[in-house]
């Protein structure tokens, strides 16, 4: 039930890519489809009643959540920083080339 | 009035704020490389927030004064350095037989010296995401786009 | 696990208001709310390595996004919507969830992983590497090659917002370049 609910986000991101036609709003379709996809992993991960994979000094802890989606996801997150910071780069030159942030618009400067 | 306008940066409360805070930002920043593999934390959050601190100067007081701290060839200068650093850690473990070998002794668990070669890993990547993302945003910062009439 | 469900539909109601709202800047704040929350529900899932990251991550988009988009006198878009293009695209994504639900049956229920893998590292964590945090004992002993590659992606993306950015070796705006010289 939780997994699909963490699917719904994803397909309102993907809704938003493919209908929207603003470049703003593309980015953050792309956005929110990498959260879902981010906690995907950690809910998969997760065990019931776990604990941080975190130990503790003088005492010993059986049940630790997944510690290897975790550290997946941790490279994620930057890189999902890096290439959003790449696309609004795109995408302010294409706003200083065209002066527009529709893209049905480039499409058709471009000729 | 008009000396007011022509200072760069936002207003006096701002920069009051922010002469209090950033500095603990950077000490946090710094505590929690450092600490990456006794608590939670590490080299990716640690430069991120390193990052936020530079970037929080230059959104309070404007661009001269952060460049003037941190300016755009030290930054390139830093993520080559901690490039070069994270790669020689690895081709080092060849002392021990193969690629990111952990070859420093490992020490007594919970200390701060401890883990073989996970804290100089964690500087190193410290260096990289924090001076890229630094001149990522300076790079956003110094374009001017200028408007254009339709 | 009541609060997560509570979580999730805040983060689903925050998403639908950055995706269907006119204005840019509202945009850009909620879909903030929405990479907050999944800061929060990290915490929740006993991932705090991945909480502070997502916190501070979050932080720094939100700046770079507010950076682009503010002083754009954007037209709102009041053109006809294209309701045909619509539909295909909601059915399109009914079919998605419906075989989403299908494949989900296959996976271990919520709260039971299987971890093959992750035993090993549990177990041997401490002994092998010396490091408490087993998140970073994983991401920089065991799997040290992620680490790297993430480091290369992570160069090129900087490589390329600054070749992107350049103010060296443009085109001025009034200069005129010949077909042959381009």
């Amino acid at each position: 039930m939780i997994y699909l609910m963490c699917f719904i986000l994803f397909s309102i991101g993907i809704y938003c890519i493919l209908v929207k036609k603003n470049l703003i709003k593309i980015i953050i379709g792309i956005g929110i489809a990498g959260y879902a996809v981010n906690l995907f992993f950690i809910l998969v991960g997760y065990r019931a009643q776990g604990r941080a994979p975190i130990l503790a000094q003088d005492q010993v802890i059986q049940n630790m959540v997944d510690p290897l989606p975790q550290a997946l996801i941790l490279t994620n997150i930057v890189i999902g920083l890096a290439v959003t910071v790449l696309i609004v780069a795109i995408a302010i030159r294409i706003y200083e080339k065209y002066g527009t942030f529709d893209i049905t618009k480039i499409r058709r400067l471009r000729g | 009035m008009n000396k007011k306008i022509k200072q760069p940066g936002m207003t006096l409360i701002v920069k009051t704020i922010t002469r209090l805070t950033v500095g603990l930002i950077l000490l946090y920043g710094i505590y929690i490389v450092t600490h990456g593999h006794i608590s939670p934390g590490g080299g990716f959050a640690g430069g991120v927030i390193i990052a936020l601190s530079f970037i929080h100067l230059m959104l309070a007081f404007g661009k001269d004064l952060a460049l003037r701290k941190l300016s755009e060839k030290l930054a390139a200068f830093f993520e080559s350095f901690g490039a070069i650093m994270f790669l020689t850690i690895g081709l080092l473990g060849f002392i021990g037989g193969y690629f990111f070998f952990n070859f420093i002794f490992k020490g007594k668990p919970f200390n701060l010296f401890s883990a073989g070669i996970i804290p100089l890993c964690n500087i190193a990547i410290c260096f990289k995401v924090g001076a890229g993302l630094f001149a990522v945003f300076v790079a956003l910062i110094l374009l001017k786009v200028p408007i254009k009439k339709e | 696990m009541f609060e997560l469900y509570i979580l999730l539909l805040f983060m689903i109601l925050g998403a639908i208001i950055a995706v269907e709202i006119k204005d840019l800047l509202s945009s850009v704040i909620a879909v903030g709310a929405v990479g907050l929350g999944l800061s929060v529900a990290f915490l929740i899932l006993k991932a705090p390595d991945l909480a502070i990251t997502q916190l501070a991550v979050e932080i720094l988009c939100l700046i770079i996004l507010i950076r682009a988009t503010i002083r754009r006198d954007i037209p709102t878009l009041n053109r006809r919507k294209e309701v045909v293009g619509s539909i295909i695209v909601l059915l399109f994504i009914g079919g998605f969830l419906f075989f989403a639900y299908l494949a989900l049956k296959d996976l271990p229920s919520f709260g039971h992983p299987i971890m093959r893998v992750s035993q090993n590292y549990l177990a041997e964590g401490l002994r092998k590497t010396g490091a408490t945090n087993l998140v970073a004992s994983v991401i920089l002993d065991f799997r040290a090659y992620d680490t790297l590659g993430e480091a290369t992606v992570l160069f090129t993306a900087v490589i390329g917002v600054l070749a992107v950015l350049r103010r060296i070796g443009r085109k001025k705006v009034d200069e005129v370049v010949k077909e042959e010289d381009e």
